[in-house]
Formats: C-alpha cells, sequence, structure tokens
C-alpha cells in the first residue's frame, strides 16, 4: 500500500519530467545522433552514420590528397577563442563589478533601488541594437577614431572593429550586469560589524577585503562567473556584429555550419562539444569551490 | 488621398481583427522596396509583412524544416531547381497570374524553371568587386583585388558569404570555362588560391552597405546593386567586373507550397509583374528587374550607372551559372567548408 501511494505521489512530478525530457533531452538526442550522420543535400542529413564529424571537429584531411591528415587548427583556433574571450569577459565583469556592486550596497537603504535601477537599464533596449551602437562607436571612422583623431593623438584610424578586442569590449558590457546584480545581492546581507570588528582587531584595508569580505560575498562572484561564462561561451551576436563572421566564435562556428556551410553533423558535433566544454567547467569551477570553502582559512 | 484612406482603413480593419488579409514575404535583407509594399497593401488591403535571410542556404534550411509560415520566398536561379524538386514550391496559378507575358523575352524560358511555371523574375545583377579606390589607383577589373590583394587593401576586405558567388569567381580566375568544371587541377587551384586569400580577408559578412560606405572595408566580393548604394554613401567606391569571368544572377519571386495565404501571395506576384511595380523594386535594391516596359519608371541615374551598365570589353566575362551536378556540388561545398571552417 505504501509503496503504491508512494508512486502516486511521484506521478505529481510527472507533467515537469515530461517537459524537461521532451523540450531538453529530445532535441539535445537529435543532435546528438545528427553528429553521427553525413551532410544531405544544400543541408540537412543524409541517413548513412559515419564519424566524419567528429573526426572534422579536430582534423582535416585534404581535399586531393586524402591521406594527408593534420589538426584541424582553424576549429581549434575558434574553440581556444571562445574559451579564452568568456574567461577574460568574466575575470573584467568581476573586476568591474565588484566596485559598482559596493558602492550600491553600502548607499543608504532607501537609495539603492535607484542605483540598482541605473543598472538594468541597458535591458531596456534590445542587445542587437546595444551591440551595433558598440560597432558605430569603434568602426573606423566611428565616434573614438573621429575623437582620437580630434584630439591628434592617432594619425590612421586605429582598426578596432572585427577584432578579438571589438568582441571582448561587447561582452565585457553586455554581460556586466548579470555580475552587478548577483554580487551586490551577496553583498546587501553582509554583517558590515564583521568588518568593523576585522579593523578593531588591527587588520588593514587589504587584509579585510581578502579575509573577511571577499569571503562572505564568494557565492555572489560564483552566481556572477557562472551567470556570465555560459552566456559568454556561447555568445553569437556580440562575435557577429563586432568579430565580422570571420573572428568566429563556437556559437558562429555552429551557425554557419547549419546555414552557409551545409554540414549539419559537423554542426552538431560542434554543438555538442560546447556542451562538454560548458558542464565539463561547470562541474571544475563548483568541485573546486565547494573544495576550498571546507578546508580551512588563514 | 484615396491611398491614405485605403490604408487607413486597412489599419482599422486589421485593428478591429476584422481583416485577415496577410501576406508574409521571406527575402534577402534590404532587399524590398517598402514604396512597392505599401502600394501593395493600399490597392489591396493586404497586409506584409517581410522576413530576411542572409544566403540561399539559410532559406532552404528554414523552409524545409516547415511552420515557417511563409508565402513567398526569392531564392537565387541556381538554387530553384533544388526548392522545385523537393517540391517546396507550388505552381502559379494562372487565373490571379495573368501578366507573365510581361516578363522580358530572355528571361521568360530559363533553364532554371522552364516556361516559368513556378517563379516570376524579382531582380538580376552581377558578382564582381567593390573598391574604394582612394585606398588603392590600380585596376578594379581583376578578382586579384580579392584574391592576391595589393598591400594597401589587404585586411581591408569583405566577401559575401555566398558559396556560388565566391566559388564561380575563383573558378573563373584559375582558369575553368564553367562553374561546374570538373578539371581536378582547376578545383585545386581553386582552393589554393582561396586558402590563401583569406588570410588577408577581414570579414565574410553580409549587409555592408554601411560598413563600405564608412569605410570600415576598403575593398570586397559585391553585387552591383548592393556596391551602387555603397556609391551613394561614398563617392570614392566603384565596381569592377573581373576579366577572367563573373557571374551573372537572378533571385525569383515564388509561392511556397505550404504558404498560409497562397491567394494572397499569387496577387503579390502578379503586382511585381507590372512594369511599374518591378521598377520600384529596381530603384530601391539598385538592380535590373527584367520587366519588359519597367525602364520608363526607373530613376534616370540607373540607365547610366556604372554598376548596370557592363564596360562593352567585359559583357563577355559574365556567365550565368546552371546548378552543378551533385558531386561537383560536393567539391565546392568541401572547399567553401574549409574555407569558412
Amino acid at each position: 500500500m505504501h509503496s503504491t501511494r508512494h508512486g502516486w505521489k511521484w506521478l505529481l512530478s510527472a507533467p515537469a519530467l515530461v517537459v524537461l525530457v521532451l523540450a531538453a533531452s529530445g532535441p539535445l538526442l537529435i543532435v546528438l545522433v545528427y553528429s553521427f550522420l553525413t551532410p544531405g543535400n544544400m543541408g540537412g542529413v543524409a541517413w548513412v552514420p559515419t564519424g566524419e564529424a567528429w573526426f572534422r571537429v579536430f582534423f582535416k584531411r585534404d581535399l586531393f590528397e586524402p591521406d594527408v591528415i593534420t589538426w584541424n587548427d582553424a576549429n581549434l583556433m575558434v574553440l581556444w577563442r571562445s574559451v579564452w574571450l568568456s574567461l577574460q569577459t568574466t575575470v573584467i565583469c568581476a573586476v568591474l563589478g565588484f566596485p559598482t556592486a559596493w558602492f550600491i550596497a553600502t548607499r543608504p537603504p532607501t537609495n539603492r533601488p535607484f542605483w540598482l535601477f541605473l543598472i538594468t537599464i541597458p535591458f531596456w533596449t534590445n542587445i542587437l541594437i546595444r551591440t551595433f551602437a558598440i560597432q558605430e562607436m569603434i568602426r573606423n571612422n566611428g565616434t573614438l577614431n573621429t575623437l582620437l583623431d580630434w584630439l591628434g593623438l592617432i594619425s590612421a584610424p586605429l582598426d578596432l572593429l572585427f577584432t578579438d578586442f571589438a568582441i571582448l569590449l561587447g561582452m565585457a558590457y553586455v554581460f556586466l550586469p548579470l555580475m552587478v546584480l548577483p554580487l551586490y545581492a551577496a553583498m546587501e546581507k553582509l554583517d558590515f560589524r564583521l568588518v568593523e570588528a576585522a579593523y578593531d582587531l588591527y587588520a588593514s584595508r587589504r587584509r579585510a577585503l581578502w579575509h573577511v569580505i571577499l569571503p562572505m560575498v564568494k557565492p555572489g562572484f560564483i552566481a556572477g562567473s557562472i551567470l556570465v561564462f555560459i552566456p559568454a561561451i556561447g555568445s553569437y551576436v556580440t562575435p557577429r556584429v563586432l568579430g565580422g563572421g570571420r573572428t568566429m566564435m563556437l556559437g558562429n562556428l555552429i551557425a554557419l555550419q547549419f546555414g552557409q556551410g551545409r554540414n549539419w553533423p559537423l554542426g552538431a558535433a560542434l554543438s555538442v562539444m560546447l556542451l562538454v566544454i560548458v558542464t565539463a567547467a561547470l562541474v571544475l569551477y563548483l568541485r573546486t569551490v565547494s573544495k576550498e570553502s571546507g578546508g580551512p582559512r588563514g | 488621398m484615396t491611398r491614405y484612406f485605403a490604408t487607413g482603413v486597412a489599419a482599422l480593419l486589421a485593428s478591429t481583427g476584422l481583416a485577415q488579409a496577410q501576406l508574409n514575404i521571406y527575402n534577402w535583407g534590404n532587399y524590398t522596396s517598402p514604396e512597392v509594399i505599401e502600394r501593395f497593401t493600399a490597392e489591396t488591403g493586404i497586409t506584409v509583412t517581410i522576413t530576411d535571410f542572409d544566403s540561399n542556404d539559410t532559406a532552404l534550411a528554414r523552409v524545409r524544416q516547415g511552420g515557417h509560415g511563409f508565402d513567398i520566398v526569392v531564392p537565387t536561379h541556381h538554387t530553384i531547381p533544388t526548392w522545385i524538386a523537393e517540391g517546396l514550391l507550388q505552381p502559379l496559378d494562372p487565373a490571379i497570374v495573368t501578366d507573365r507575358a510581361n516578363i522580358a523575352p530572355q528571361w521568360l524560358d530559363v533553364a532554371f524553371d522552364p516556361g516559368r511555371e513556378y517563379t516570376v523574375p524579382w531582380q538580376w545583377g552581377t558578382t564582381g568587386v567593390i573598391v574604394n579606390t582612394s585606398v588603392y589607383a590600380g585596376d578594379i577589373n581583376t578578382a586579384d583585388v580579392i584574391f592576391n590583394p595589393p598591400p594597401e587593401l589587404q585586411g581591408r576586405i569583405n566577401v559575401i558569404p555566398e558559396m556560388s558567388d565566391v566559388m564561380a569567381i575563383a573558378v573563373y580566375h584559375a582558369g575553368g570555362e564553367d562553374l561546374c568544371t570538373n578539371d581536378m587541377d582547376v578545383l585545386r587551384r581553386v582552393r589554393d588560391t582561396l586558402m590563401n586569400a583569406r588570410q588577408h580577408w577581414l570579414a565574410l559578412d553580409y549587409g555592408t552597405i554601411e560598413a563600405f560606405g564608412a569605410g570600415d572595408f576598403s575593398a570586397g566580393l559585391y553585387w552591383n546593386g548592393a556596391s551602387m548604394r555603397a556609391r551613394a554613401l561614398n563617392a570614392d567606391l566603384a565596381f569592377g567586373y573581373p576579366a577572367t569571368g563573373y557571374p551573372l544572377w537572378m533571385d525569383n519571386a515564388a509561392v511556397l507550397a505550404d504558404a498560409q495565404n497562397p491567394e494572397n501571395a499569387m496577387r503579390f506576384i502578379n503586382f511585381i509583374l507590372q512594369p511599374e511595380n518591378a521598377a520600384g523594386l529596381s530603384n530601391f535594391a539598385r538592380y535590373a528587374n527584367g520587366i519588359t516596359g519597367s525602364e520608363a519608371f526607373m530613376d534616370p541615374d540607373m540607365a547610366t550607372a556604372p554598376e548596370i551598365v557592363i564596360p562593352e570589353a567585359l559583357i563577355a566575362a559574365g556567365r550565368f551559372s546552371t546548378a552543378c551536378p551533385q558531386e561537383i556540388t560536393d567539391l565546392h561545398t568541401q572547399i567553401w567548408t574549409e574555407l569558412l571552417q
């Protein structure tokens, strides 16, 4: 009897489970299956199983001399750029976000909503429009170059657009609020008496920051880093607009295979790759963090 | 006055939910004259929604999936046989599309759609090179501007991400007569030329009229009409026709097999067969249109524009490609994929 009742209870969560399985695992399974098929005529897949797509994620075979096999440095370069730019974005957001969140958290409680409100203003405008605005500012005859030229600091326009730097700038700008908000949430709960206690015990400002404040707002850093890193590594719009289709990130490389590249299996394999990287990064990160917080603190 | 009245009535009907007259067009971005659409809505009361695509591949992939909700699509000629063979288009309804005779004779019975059973001309043009002559003053009627760029153009080049255009210019440049050549030496040269050229390209982007105007790029592989629109923003820009050979192309409007509003779509097809409306499309997109009598309604500067009027000596270098056999397309795709990785 007991087990039956237990089974019924379990059924209550069935709708949610069905949605999860169908909406998340289902498409994912299709992607996984597609990655082991052959590209179809002008896109799509032909139901001929092969490991060619996975092979091509890492290696390339000379079209006219099939025996010549080398590393697929183009793909690996995009992979590396995605990870590296996302890491840099996360660090930049953390460095810029911390003082911002600190500033807001140390305002009188009645003023804080106003400062938070300022942080959320960029969300009012579509990300695409904001990204095009950045493009307008850093292009060769754009706002920044015109200004620098007018000030006499440069003689020829700086090539900023369609570079890694442009992508980094765009991503740091877009994702900064996602770091500030969780950091603020952590700081808001911070007991400032502890900081005062640290000072009372002759802790220097730096010591108070490293040993009192940072450990306490760490959950905010963790949440912020995850919120920034994961969408950053899958970015599509920012590298598309500011990278110009040549300086690609993984999201663009994947989209390309499903469009003009006409190689859906390769796109599917790259998508699975992205998922693996994100999951691995997350697991690694959470493990390091949980280990650290369990250990002694000096 | 009537026009405003009609638009007003249409808006009123739409807002009260009475009018269900709609049409969804799936077309290349920045390609559909808003004025022609306004005129169509004023005349018929049909509300038009336009969605952009950025390549034939994107359009084909999206329509194949179904559930797209589009009525009209405007693919390039060489992909039309694929669209027809896969049953994605429906034959034009002769009861509504009554003016097919307006199509200029040379565009009437075309290899990609014999007898114009499925498609009508939208615009046609050439693919060549665009060069900022204030940066590079040399000969621009050569593909070497893109494939072996002089130092001042290196790293300042944008190439449209359209496989058939890029492959065609590269094949002709490598000495191939026909886009669909199966000469392996030519194809190997094509691959090597493209792979070597790629380091000098800044971007492979679509929709770059403003970027050329603003000086972000100094040269590129581009379409003639887009190049003419870029010249309107920056007088230093010029369009060149590679002497080794360049592609001619035609985009064609067709009604999708799973169109939600097939009747409205057919009415629109017949609407753009009218010389005045075809000219409206040209005046916006800056390409020729293939409709007899439309010249009378076109902007006078288009009659003399160097992007439209091909120099006498270079006319013969323009080639109209057909869809290649599958094994050749496979080779092209592999070169293309390697190039874009």
